[in-house]
């Protein structure tokens, strides 16, 4: 089925006008205006379904979970349980124990910096990562490093901001104890080719983290296809909510790692001498966990495939595309990031105006965009700039909401004139 | 446009935005220091020659967004020739007039009243306070660059 859009010139392929109805916020005003959320690589909204899933957890099932011999605390274990379950269908886990619920991203990348990188390393020890990496998969890296001596070598890219593939062979080397690589750039939207930097490092004996936090909720993850030893990605990118996240660790990794933190749930048995710690993946799980994220995350991951993960990426496609058509014909705009692999994300800076000062201008129309470093400003650096605008879509998101934004960013460029 | 972007993106921000008043290194200064906006990665330097007890030059260097740089210049601007207590109370009412949203009129600011309407945009206050901070720090030493993000 095809429902073309209200417009001049244009077709969608796929209506996301269904979809809308499913996120309450999106009908929201801002400034008088309809909003346009276009800040999906920040924070994406949730639909419906994720916010009654919370509250139906508060209001029937709530308890502690792994404890309680009552009634209620086996119905939170088992809807805990149950979310781990999906995110490990989600991302095709091979068992649910490899699926360790955490905050987000970040704290899954410190996870596994501290607990697997940092016994392993040694001074002289290599890191490989790229010159697009968010922050996040950088600090933990180089916090590793100054406790351990290792160094980081950082696989340049491109002009267009792609991931170069021989210069990533190349900084792979005896030395080389590990790769963290993103699975889509969150300031550039470039997607980088994360099964083949697997193989590479495989055949290096090297094993490989990747960072979903953006590719989440943009490309189908298969964890077996890709063949990494982690993943790692936040609930609140894929429309569920803060404070919940995922690290997929293979099972034989995982074994292999000493505890994050220490507290209750992650033991087997305590005395003062000594502590005996439990199996994967609670020993990562160390106090009582977010048991109503891990339940709306279960409801987010059910809620994206429903909608089919294949006609998100078409639709996504299709904004990013016409998007970029129309934000070029405006004089003095520059789009950062233009790599053939690209997904949701179009990045720019228009000349004589700052970021910050179009995304206060297009604010006043309605429309949401991030301004500034987006957290990678190495990517910042690397092109010569201090930030740059970034729309960056959603499976809700309508050509419409595009012209808003082409409007507001013109209407930049003639104030600033 | 809303009534508020064009209080906030007046005449005179535009005008000192595109020809950024006394943006140059001097070749004497006794007092400098730098500023930095984490949140949006701008930077600036503020160099100050006091000699006296008065701020005999005032000058800065960065690039930033239309609020940063005009606050910059109109803020070199005022606080050329300006004994030094006295530039530090136009500090004192500047930071007020931006974050209070019942501020009342500030005569004794001067030019500095344009930046009066940052106030209707929280996110958008550090860009006008930056050069302030740094003018700050530059005046009571210190060797770390302040950040918008310290304390307050």
């Amino acid at each position: 089925m095809s429902l073309a859009l209200v417009g001049a010139g244009r077709e969608a392929a796929v209506s996301p006008k269904l979809w809308r109805d499913d996120f309450p916020i999106l009908g929201e005003r801002v400034h008088g205006k309809p909003l346009a959320y276009l800040d999906n690589a920040a924070t994406t909204q949730k639909p419906q379904a994720v916010i009654d899933a919370l509250a139906g957890y508060y209001a029937h099932d709530n308890a502690n979970v792994h404890r309680g011999v009552h009634t209620l605390s086996q119905r939170a274990t088992d809807a805990y349980e149950a979310a781990r379950a999906k995110v490990r269908g989600f991302i095709n886990a091979r068992q649910a124990e490899e699926i360790v619920f955490v905050r987000g991203a970040t704290e899954a990348i410190n996870l596994v910096a501290a607990s697997f990188a940092r016994p392993r390393l040694a001074p002289g020890d290599e890191i490989v990562l790229s010159a697009m990496e968010h922050h996040s998969n950088i600090v933990p890296w180089q916090l590793a490093c100054a406790a351990t001596g290792a160094v980081l070598k950082v696989v340049p890219i491109g002009d267009d901001g792609a991931f170069l593939p021989e210069a990533y062979e190349a900084l792979l080397g005896p030395r080389t104890k590990l790769v963290a690589m993103t699975h889509l750039s969150n300031a550039l939207g470039t997607v980088t080719p994360a099964r083949w930097i697997v193989e590479r490092a495989h055949a290096a004996g090297v094993p490989v983290l990747l960072d979903g936090a953006q590719a989440i909720s943009h490309l189908a993850v298969d964890v077996g296809a890709l063949g990494c030893d982690f993943y790692a990605f936040s609930g609140h990118k894929v429309f569920g909510p803060t404070g919940i996240g995922v690290l997929y660790g293979k099972a034989e990794r995982l074994r292999s790692m000493v505890p994050y933190q220490g507290g209750g749930d992650m033991i087997r048995t305590v005395t003062f001498e000594e502590s005996r710690f439990a199996d994967i993946p609670y020993r990562f799980e160390a106090g009582t966990p977010n048991i109503a994220g891990a339940v709306g995350l279960g409801a987010a991951l059910d809620y994206v495939s429903a909608v089919g993960m294949g006609a998100i990426a078409a639709h996504e496609r299709e904004l990013v595309a016409y998007a970029t058509r129309e934000l070029e014909r405006i004089p003095g705009l520059r789009i950062v990031g233009t790599a053939k692999e690209k997904a949701s994300i179009v990045s720019f800076t228009l000349e004589g105006v700052h970021p910050h000062d179009i995304g206060t201008i297009v604010d006043h129309a309605g429309v949401a965009i991030r301004a500034g470093h987006h957290c990678a400003m190495p990517v910042m650096q690397r092109f010569g700039i201090p930030g740059t605008a970034r729309a960056s879509f959603a499976l809700y998101n309508t050509l419409d909401e595009v012209d808003a934004l082409v409007a507001g960013v013109d209407e930049a460029r003639r104030m600033f004139r | 446009m809303t009534a508020a972007l064009r209080e906030l993106y007046q005449d005179v921000v535009f005008d000192h935005a595109r020809t950024p008043r006394n943006r140059r290194r001097p070749a004497r200064s006794s007092h400098q220091a730098q500023g930095h906006n984490p949140l949006c990665g701008d930077k600036v330097t503020v160099h100050l020659d006091v000699a006296d007890g008065v701020i005999r030059d005032a000058a800065f260097e960065g690039e930033g967004c239309a609020i940063a740089t005009a606050s910059a210049s109109l803020m070199t601007e005022a606080l050329k020739g300006k004994p030094v207590e006295e530039a530090e109370r136009l500090l004192e009412g500047f930071h007020h007039m931006v974050t209070d949203p019942q501020a009342a009129a500030h005569p004794e600011l001067g030019k500095l009243e344009v930046l009066a309407g940052v106030r209707e945009f929280p996110v958008r206050v550090k860009c006008a306070t930056l050069a302030w901070h740094t003018f700050h720090a530059a005046l009571h030493g210190g060797h770390a660059p302040v950040s918008t993000e310290d304390g307050q």
